[in-house]
């Protein structure tokens, strides 16, 4: 690295990777390195998480000691609270690379007469840090120093020393804080922690709770700005960083099938374009899911995997549906290649929404993702919102090469071509099914709208589902 | 001996935390034996611990700032942290009369 700077260039601001693929992701490759970062937010917002994630991650990912020195929790209440996260703490500690520090203050216990010092503090970290060697570290939550100790002026002399102390060590550092009123912290200490400020937050919309990040500062170093939202489950922390700047993804001439013979045919003959959005849009019953089960089920019996999000259905409902036109979704399951996400739309957010669906995709990492349908989440949100997170999902899968599938339901009496969702311009393929009459008879009717850079058919095909499966006449039989 | 004579046979049992041999160590062990000789005459015992020598222990009793006098006996346990300077204060943090 240090041998292709030029004279005049600086090297780069080294970073201390969190673990946490999408803070790394914002921050461009991780935490200041050897330097402390703010993180800040009010009460239950996740700062003490996001703190222990760091650590733990460090410890496991990168080999990285930490230690957590924690103001409010005590060492097994740790261990208990992020055990529900899958963090092993104990095991950590028995391999020196972990280790919580307790610091108990009560201004009650103490009377303070004339001068004195934190060396005290300096001295116990010093001696944990030795022992493990630990090249992190979390202070949870450093304020609690002003509710324990009444002179004021020491604590902040003592502070400003302990962040000067720590970063001549090269100990990279998070600090977390309370949210003040008007200002980052309670009480001010972004004056000591200025190399990077990272603030949480935790807004309730619609009797809907949604958890945001953001990146305020860092200093020397370019970042996401946007406020992302992340979510906390059993595998800790997920930030979806899926707003892409730039159009750059890689791009690939690779077709893959739809699933549906002759639809492949009508597509130039081969399908897809591997990594592509596809959108069908149609009215309830015209066979969209179908569609979208033929898809997923050729994916898989290409050996590829693939996650299907539902927002009506149950897995069981769909598998026997679509068993009734001869498709097996079952197998597919058991052979663990399809992969299911069933929620309601109202039982979160968007952002809530667009992260779970994100935190699918990053662990089974599918080459196939089907939404079906992405007008459930219209329900949820504005038409703006929806756009920009559906934005942020097809950004997250074109950067993936993962090929998107989405289903649009268009409501009675709307122009199927003028879908609501708004995202017709964001698609590559479009499909649409709309009933037809033909010879006195209904029938479903399937038609190309659009199909980015492949010659197409403009044939309105009879879309036909039966035992057999899913076929496409050129007329009526 | 017994100038207290509600409580004759209490002992003092206090231990001063310090982190070497600073002004401020020097000054508070000196204030605390000038208390402990007027007030506590015959009935008083005074530990040292330097944590630079014995950094471990400075956990035992969740020690932070320094210097800080604990008193271990008579119960409960109490903190008082700086150089000691102010003699009254100490005598009443100490809860000595």
């Amino acid at each position: 690295m240090r041998s292709t700077t030029t004279p005049h260039a600086l090297p780069p601001l080294p970073k201390a990777p969190s673990g946490i693929h999408g803070i790394d992701v914002i921050t461009e490759g991780g935490l200041p390195r050897g330097r402390p970062t703010l993180v800040c937010g009010n009460a239950g917002c996740g700062k003490t998480l996001l703190a222990m994630e760091f650590l733990v991650r460090g410890a496991t990912e990168y080999a990285e000691p930490g230690l957590f020195v924690s103001f409010e929790e005590t060492r097994e209440e740790l261990i208990t609270n992020v055990s529900a996260l899958g963090f092993d703490l104990i095991d950590l500690e028995e391999k020196n690379l972990f280790a919580v520090e307790y610091i108990f203050l009560d201004r009650n216990d103490i009377e303070e007469v004339g001068d004195y010092t934190l060396d005290g503090l300096f001295i116990r970290l010093a001696h944990v840090i030795e022992r493990i060697g630990a090249r992190r570290i979390a202070l949870d939550t450093i304020e609690a120093l002003f509710g324990g100790l009444q002179n004021e002026g020491i604590i902040r002399a003592e502070l400003r020393r302990l962040f000067r102390w720590l970063k001549e060590r090269g100990i990279t550092a998070v600090v977390t804080a309370e949210r003040g009123d008007g200002t980052f912290t309670r009480h001010g200490i972004e004056e000591y922690v200025a190399d990077c400020v990272i603030l949480l937050d935790h807004r309730v919309h619609d009797q809907i709770s949604t958890r945001r990040l953001r990146v305020v500062k860092y200093r020397g170093s370019t970042h996401g700005t946007n406020e992302y939202p992340f979510l906390i489950d059993t595998h800790g922390m997920t930030v979806v960083p899926i707003t892409n700047l730039d159009l750059n993804h890689h791009v690939t001439t690779e077709r893959i099938s739809s699933g549906v013979a002759p639809l492949d045919e009508m597509l130039g003959g081969d399908g897809y374009y591997r990594g592509s959005t596809i959108l069908i849009s149609g009215t309830a019953g015209t066979g969209k899911s179908s569609l979208a089960a033929a898809f997923v089920t050729g994916t898989c019996e290409r050996g590829e995997t693939a996650l299907y999000v539902s927002f009506e259905e149950s897995p069981a409902q769909i598998t026997r549906n679509m068993g009734s036109i001869g498709i097996n979704l079952h197998r597919n399951i058991k052979a663990g290649r399809l992969h299911f996400h069933t929620v309601r739309p109202t039982m979160g957010g968007l952002e809530l929404h667009l992260a779970m669906i994100a935190d699918r995709i990053i662990r089974i990492n599918p080459q196939v993702v089907v939404i079906d349908p992405v007008t459930a989440l219209m329900t949820q949100g504005f038409q703006g919102e929806v756009r920009a997170l559906l934005t942020r999902m097809i950004d997250l899968c074109k950067q993936r090469g993962v090929t998107l599938l989405l289903t649009s339901l268009t409501g009675p009496g709307q122009d199927p071509e003028g879908t609501d969702v708004g995202v017709s311009s964001l698609v590559d393929t479009w499909l649409l099914v709309r009933n037809l009459e033909i010879k006195q008879t209904r029938v479903r009717g399937l038609y190309i709208l659009k199909s980015r850079g492949m010659a197409h058919s403009n044939q309105v095909r009879v879309l036909q589902l039966s035992s057999d499966g899913i076929r496409l006449e050129e007329e009526v039989q | 001996m017994s100038e207290q004579p509600s409580q004759p046979t209490e002992t003092w049992n206090l231990r001063l935390y310090i982190a070497g041999q600073t002004p401020r160590s020097i000054k508070a062990l000196t204030n605390l034996r000038t208390i402990c000789q007027t007030y506590l005459e015959g009935r008083y015992t005074i530990e040292v611990i330097d944590l630079i020598e014995t950094p471990q222990l400075a956990s035992r009793d969740q020690i932070l700032a320094l210097p800080t006098l604990v008193r271990k006996l008579p119960p409960p346990i109490r903190k008082i942290i700086g150089d000691l300077s102010d003699i009254e204060r100490v005598l009443v943090g100490l809860e000595i009369h």
